[in-house]
């Protein structure tokens, strides 16, 4: 930002720009939203340097409510083009921030493989077990009995379990948050932006237009009570037994980043000459 | 600019065998010794999609001059064996004039080949090979094809020996297997006047001393994309596409670059989507099946203005279709494949050497201009090895306009300016933040469904393609300014074309040949400066449908009602079916 005193200190309010949600009133993605914006304060983080890269859904026009750097990209291509991003400039914050249809069902080879490259990403899904924006209809997160007009009597299938499938894909943070819970959400959020290499948010997060009865997740959803493990089975373990409802962090690992092996410059050593020697006969 | 040759000026030299049999060594290594010795060639092969055990063609052109596409027939052919032949017989067209030279334990030359009438002899390769520590059969025939084309044994000897010296095989013995082969050829040259037809003529005028190189399309195209300043690129594997990449990933570390092998091919582009919004020229890399797929996100490249490059190199579709062979059939897809309106650039090396300008072009291009950049290969150019001259360097640069000092709040990256382009701001820029967008947006950036938007936005991605100067590089022109025949091509077929047209005006026709390299946006006018005065036209393709037909027909003002001269792949159009077409005209 032009014109700081050094004694300027940005607040959650610097990177709410003025663009109106486009989310219904009471959406939980309004939680999310300030979480996010709190997070990036916590953390100190000049607008001109993050980046939020989202898919299509309602979730995904967060982009444009930031002041920061923002990519509205395609539904569920929101993870490698902020991997692309992220690995042609390192020195950006990139937060990837989407829904459950975008991420898990249109992306989700992209997530098995974001969980598995670990390209230093903050990932915050926001899951409210329905696609909003086309107006009803299940998604990989709902349960299979929701009735639904384009599933009469539901779908039949069971629930993604996206904390699990993200375990056994490689992740090395994987937490959830509720939106209902700013404090609890801000605070995984600034973990996940410190934590070198991917990671991993599921952030709750009620449709009360179309599913009402998750407004009853502010009685439901439940602190895990303990601190994260950083062993792999008893992740397991803890996501076996998880109701879905469980919040806090869950696992965090310390693989190694993915970066290459050399940051991309540009307009810079345009010396070919070596290269080009390589063809003469 | 490669020079015209004629067909007496070349021998062409067909190496078959089954997979392993060491086929595309002999013939690469052919390619090589010649360029050593002073001459010009192209070798371009065709294999079956098997790993090992399939079949295989090295298919080389030799010349003292320089050459750039298939002859009419081949001079000899020389089978290492005979299995899986028919599978490939098509391509390899032999006359009365050829020679067929076999190993002479292969059996009984198949009857396809029989019937072209060529005179056919056996040579004992495999037992030569045995008698000679570290000789393999295809090491021993090479030597023979050395002799048969009049290439010095010593510029054989010295290739061969600086690629198995590698493999612990010593300079005496490998000159020793060439010499063996080298034998062979020249007694069969003393006793068979057909094979001593084979020896280029002795003429002055070779390539010896001068700065010459040894490429293939695809190392070009990575060239080209060097050159441009793609700084990052992202490819899913794909045949024939990924040896382009496998060029540039290594030479990445030397330039600073980064490439990225993703899970799927819309991933790939999404990523380089994701570099080039931050700043760092992008390339993707893919065939057919590939383009089909990230032809959605080209639309995104487009609609939010972020510069893109997609490297495609064609291959016989539609679906899996024939991987490994060329075909001019992606022309459509690329043209009309995006949903919406959505105006890009097409753009199509016209040799093996061009694809070095073509693709160095196209990122000046999508950077320029701040959209998608198709680059359409195909398998033929990508893959064919050439000898050619050191390519001029063209110093295009790479001009994305940016923004100076972006105002936070007054800041709009999708202003609508005189020429269309807008500056974008990077992020790490403070003051520019906007969010780029695959909705429809205002000047800003931020979503709108308004009429109004949506018409100013739609003319400002028309306008700044319809209004850029792109110079001379839209066409190759050649051939008479007088000619009332004209011929109008593209890409990989403008070799033949090219070749066709030389030998039609050596004949005293008076012809002109439009190769296109720019096929999106559309310059009509320019084309009918062109062809002004022709009375009859032609329009060469590759592909079965007329892709290149229709796509003339419907966006330009032609002369005269065209003639269509096409076929699908893989069968390469020759030089001879185009001067066909000519002498029935005369």
């Amino acid at each position: 930002m032009d014109g700081l005193t050094p004694d300027f200190k940005f607040e959650p309010k610097h990177y709410k720009s003025d663009v109106n949600p486009i989310w219904c009133p009471g959406c939980g993605h309004y939680g999310v939203q300030a979480a996010i914006n709190r997070a990036f304060a916590e953390l100190q983080l000049d607008p001109a340097k993050v980046v939020v890269v989202s898919g299509i859904g309602c979730s995904s026009r967060i982009p444009a409510y930031t002041t920061c750097y923002g990519f509205h990209g395609l539904h569920g291509r929101a993870l490698p083009l902020a991997i692309g991003l992220k690995l042609a400039r390192p020195d950006l914050t990139v937060l990837v921030a989407g829904g459950d249809g975008d991420g898990f069902s249109i992306g989700g080879n992209h997530f098995l493989h974001a969980c598995r490259r670990n390209v230093d990403l903050t990932y915050v899904v926001m899951d409210n077990e329905v696609y909003g924006m086309t107006k009803g209809q299940p998604s990989p997160t709902t349960g299979p009995d929701w009735d639904s007009e384009l599933q009469p009597g539901g779908t039949g299938i069971s629930a993604f379990r996206p904390l699990g499938v993200a375990l056994q894909s490689g992740a090395n943070f994987i937490a959830r948050g509720f939106s209902g819970d700013l404090n609890g959400l801000t605070k995984l959020i600034v973990q996940g932006i410190k934590h070198p290499g991917f990671s991993f948010i599921h952030a709750l997060s009620p449709c009360i237009t179309f599913r009402p009865e998750e407004r009853e997740w502010k009685n439901l959803t439940h602190s895990a009570g303990t601190g994260p493990t950083s062993e792999f089975n008893e992740a397991s373990r803890r996501l076996a037994e998880d109701d879905g409802l469980t919040t806090g962090l869950v696992y965090v690992g310390d693989r190694r980043p993915y970066a290459p092996p050399v940051a991309p410059l540009v307009d810079t050593r345009t010396d070919l000459s070596q290269i080009v020697a390589e063809f003469r006969i | 600019m490669t020079q015209f040759t004629s067909a007496a000026d070349t021998v062409s030299v067909a190496i078959t065998g089954s997979g392993g049999a060491g086929a595309i060594t002999a013939g690469s290594l052919l390619l090589e010794a010649a360029g050593r010795a002073g001459w010009y060639g192209l070798m371009t092969r065709t294999v079956g999609p098997q790993i090992r055990g399939g079949e295989a063609a090295a298919l080389v052109r030799l010349a003292r001059r320089g050459v750039s596409g298939l002859g009419d027939r081949f001079d000899v052919l020389i089978a290492l064996d005979w299995r899986n032949v028919e599978r490939f017989v098509a391509e390899i067209p032999l006359g009365p004039q050829s020679v067929v030279l076999a190993c002479e334990d292969a059996g009984d030359i198949p009857e396809k080949i029989a019937a072209s009438g060529a005179l056919s002899l056996t040579a004992p390769f495999t037992k030569l090979a045995e008698d000679i520590r570290g000789a393999r059969p295809n090491i021993i025939a090479l030597g023979t094809a050395a002799a048969l084309v009049g290439l010095p044994e010593q510029a054989m000897v010295e290739t061969v020996a600086a690629t198995l010296a590698d493999k612990g095989v010593s300079l005496e013995d490998t000159g020793q297997a060439i010499r063996a082969g080298y034998d062979i050829g020249l007694q069969l040259a003393a006793g068979h006047g057909a094979v001593a037809a084979l020896r280029l003529a002795e003429e002055a005028g070779t390539g010896a001393g001068s700065d010459r190189w040894l490429i293939t399309g695809n190392q070009a195209a990575g060239l080209g994309a060097l050159r441009g300043g793609i700084r990052f690129a992202a490819m899913y594997p794909i045949t024939p596409a990924t040896d382009m990449l496998e060029w540039i990933a290594p030479r990445f570390g030397a330039v600073g670059g980064v490439l990225c092998q993703a899970e799927d091919e819309i991933a790939a582009i999404n990523m380089a989507i994701g570099a080039s919004y931050g700043g760092v020229p992008a390339l993707t890399a893919t065939s057919g099946p590939g383009l089909a797929l990230k032809l959605e996100s080209i639309g995104l490249s487009v609609a939010a203005e972020v510069p893109l490059v997609i490297f495609n190199v064609m291959r016989g579709g539609p679906s899996t279709g024939i991987p490994t062979k060329s075909e001019q059939t992606d022309l459509n897809v690329a043209l009309y494949g995006l949903h919406g309106e959505a105006p890009h650039v097409v753009v199509a090396p016209l040799s093996v050497e061009d694809c070095i300008f073509t693709t160095q072009w196209a990122v000046h291009l999508a950077e320029s201009l701040q959209t998608a950049a198709f680059v359409l290969s195909d398998q033929f150019l990508g893959q064919a090895k050439a000898v050619i001259d050191r390519p001029a360097e063209t110093d295009l640069g790479t001009v994305r306009l940016k923004p100076t000092d972006p105002q936070a709040g007054a800041y709009k990256r999708y202003a609508l300016t005189n020429s269309g382009v807008s500056p974008m701001a990077i992020p790490g820029m403070p003051g520019g933040q906007y969010t780029a967008d695959g909705l429809e947006h205002n000047e800003r950036g931020t979503p709108s469904s308004q009429a109004d938007d949506h018409h100013s936005q739609l003319d400002k991605r028309n306008n700044k393609l319809e209004g850029f100067e792109y110079g001379d590089a839209w066409a190759e022109i050649e051939g008479d300014a007088d000619a009332e025949i004209g011929l109008v091509t593209w890409g990989s077929t403008t070799a033949p074309v090219r070749e066709a047209v030389a030998r039609a005006r050596a004949q005293g026709f008076k012809v002109r040949l439009v190769a296109l390299r720019l096929l999106a946006p559309t310059r009509p006018a320019l084309l009918a400066e062109a062809l002004k005065g022709v009375k009859r036209l032609l329009v060469v393709e590759q592909s079965h449908s007329g892709q290149f037909l229709g796509y003339l027909k419907a966006h330009y003002d032609l002369p005269a009602p065209p003639q269509s001269l096409r076929h699908p792949g893989p069968l390469a159009i020759r030089p001879a079916e185009v001067c066909d077409v000519l002498r029935s005209w005369s």
